[in-house]
């Protein structure tokens, strides 16, 4: 099941308005992307630390979610610095080590880092409910939103559908193998995950059709206005200038 | 405009027929009236047709033949049906498909926004509903957590909260344990609506219905002639002399 540890708390980053957290989160994002300096990459590596510590989240279970890029990373530093043309830092036997490309590697590490850990702060803790809600607020297509919504109420809904059949494959002794008929039997589950899947969908519009639905959304949700909002807002906002100042001005 | 004397029934069906294409037909030349008050349980084997004749009424599906009159006035199309649906509410076989909001509250609350109903508005409807069916403090429950007897108690207050004059039930009680199929049991007996139920398990319908139809061949069987009976039946601890409700 899909869970949502950081979703929530009593924290101020958890009672901020969640239109402002999306926006918030969205331009540093695309300003920590296009950075290169990087004096700036580490202070904004520091902002999301910041941001995670306001969040008041549990370091550890942080760690174990920004760790999934790691995996990623490491590929990169494996790859990049023998690849790229530049002055040399090291050499083992044929294999030479270029400034440019640990340069490089060493960017998107912090990049990855500086987003990952304000996207944690900021957007994992609002429930994706509550995301949705504030995206249509924020003046969103709604078929977008109801995308999301729906994704997210029915994953389950289709897990327990994976997992039903799949239990039904094993009671009759089914164990995949190497061989046409583990991929057949795969595809024919797949294939009826899809065809359920549609079928749940046209049952569901129906239930709403029923419930007097004729293609427009209304949502519950109200934000509360908050001191901290605007507080909050000025105060990333100077960052996030800071920042910028600091790459292309200074 | 209602005759005291001889009442209209609130929907009438008349020679309807339906098959999906290239199908055998499913409905074959059905005649069907409900009047108010009425407490209707539909019993008939699967396949027979119980839930596309549901559909019909609600306008999901369009019958090859035939006439239907719903309060009245006969429905084509879907611009008639969406009157129809603002005044009898189906409960659907899946309580999966009926609840499709994050929260409870919202998923209740959904069908009153969408009868025009500002947002307090529908928030106060959606409590009361819920309190009615003894659901207090479910507002704000995620829909996909709850229990299967929760996810039906709540569907049945999505349904509710839009006050229909009519409901149509389809299998209520399905994968239900004895506990919450009383407590559903005596809301819909509490309720005073009318209703068509359909169900294959016959105490609960002898509790919450006073007449049962049949359907044999794409037809509803209109002379009531389907009777409960006792009969020899077992189970644990059968030895021990006991009543059954």
């Amino acid at each position: 099941m899909l869970a949502e540890p950081f979703a929530h708390g009593q924290s101020f980053v958890h009672g901020l308005d969640p239109r402002v957290r999306i926006a918030t989160s969205t331009v540093f994002s695309c300003l920590v992307a296009v950075a290169n300096s990087f004096t700036v990459l580490v202070i904004a590596c520091m902002i999301s630390l910041g941001l995670v510590l306001l969040a008041r989240l549990d370091l550890a279970a942080v760690g174990r979610r920004v760790s999934v890029v790691f995996g990623f990373l490491i590929l990169l530093w494996l790859i990049l610095p023998l690849t790229y043309e530049g002055e040399p830092v090291g050499q083992w036997g044929p294999l030479v080590w270029h400034r440019p490309g640990v340069a490089l590697a060493a960017r998107i590490s912090l990049k990855s880092f500086a987003i990952l850990a304000a996207f944690t702060a900021l957007l994992a803790t609002m429930a994706v409910s509550t995301m949705g809600h504030a995206l249509d607020r924020m003046g969103l297509p709604s078929k977008l939103i109801h995308l999301l919504l729906m994704c997210y109420r029915y994953i389950f809904v289709i897990e327990q559908e994976y997992r039903r059949l799949n239990a039904a494959m094993r009671i009759r002794a089914f164990r995949p193998r190497t061989n046409l008929h583990t991929y057949r039997s795969y595809a024919y589950l797949v294939g009826m995950l899809f065809v359920r899947a549609a079928a749940r969908a046209e049952r569901v519009h129906q239930a709403m059709r029923c419930r007097g639905f004729q293609g427009r959304f209304h949502t519950m949700a109200q934000f509360p206005r908050q001191a901290g909002n605007r507080l909050f807002l000025v105060a990333t906002t100077s960052a996030m200038l800071g920042l910028a100042w600091l790459e292309w001005l200074q | 405009m209602t005759d005291t004397h001889q009442p209209s029934p609130l929907i009438a069906m008349r020679g309807v027929c339906f098959n999906y294409p290239g199908g055998p037909p499913i409905l074959n030349d059905l005649d069907f009236e409900l009047f108010r008050g009425e407490r209707v349980g539909l019993v008939a084997p699967n396949g027979s047709g119980k839930t596309t004749l549901f559909h019909i009424l609600m306008g999901l599906l369009k019958p090859c033949a035939g006439e239907v009159r719903i309060f009245g006035r006969p429905v084509h199309r879907e611009q008639d049906f969406i009157e129809v649906r603002q005044r009898i509410g189906m409960l659907f076989q899946d309580a999966d498909d009926q609840l499709f909001s994050p929260t409870v509250l919202e998923d209740v609350a959904f069908g009153p926004l969408n009868l025009g109903k500002s947002r307090e508005e529908a928030a106060t409807i959606a409590r009361r509903t819920l309190a009615r069916l003894g659901l207090e403090g479910f507002e704000n429950r995620v829909t996909f957590r709850l229990s299967g007897g929760e996810k039906r108690l709540v569907s049945l207050a999505t349904v509710l909260a839009m006050e229909p004059e009519v409901l149509l039930l389809d299998e209520p009680t399905t994968g239900l344990d004895d506990k919450t199929r009383h407590t559903l049991t005596h809301l819909i007996v509490a309720f005073d609506l009318t209703y068509v139920l359909i169900s294959h398990n016959v105490p609960f319908l002898a509790a919450t219905t006073d007449k049962t139809y049949s359907m044999e061949g794409g037809r509803i069987l209109l002379d009531e002639t389907v009777h409960f009976h006792e009969h020899v039946h077992a189970h644990r601890h059968g030895q021990v002399p006991h009543q059954h409700e």
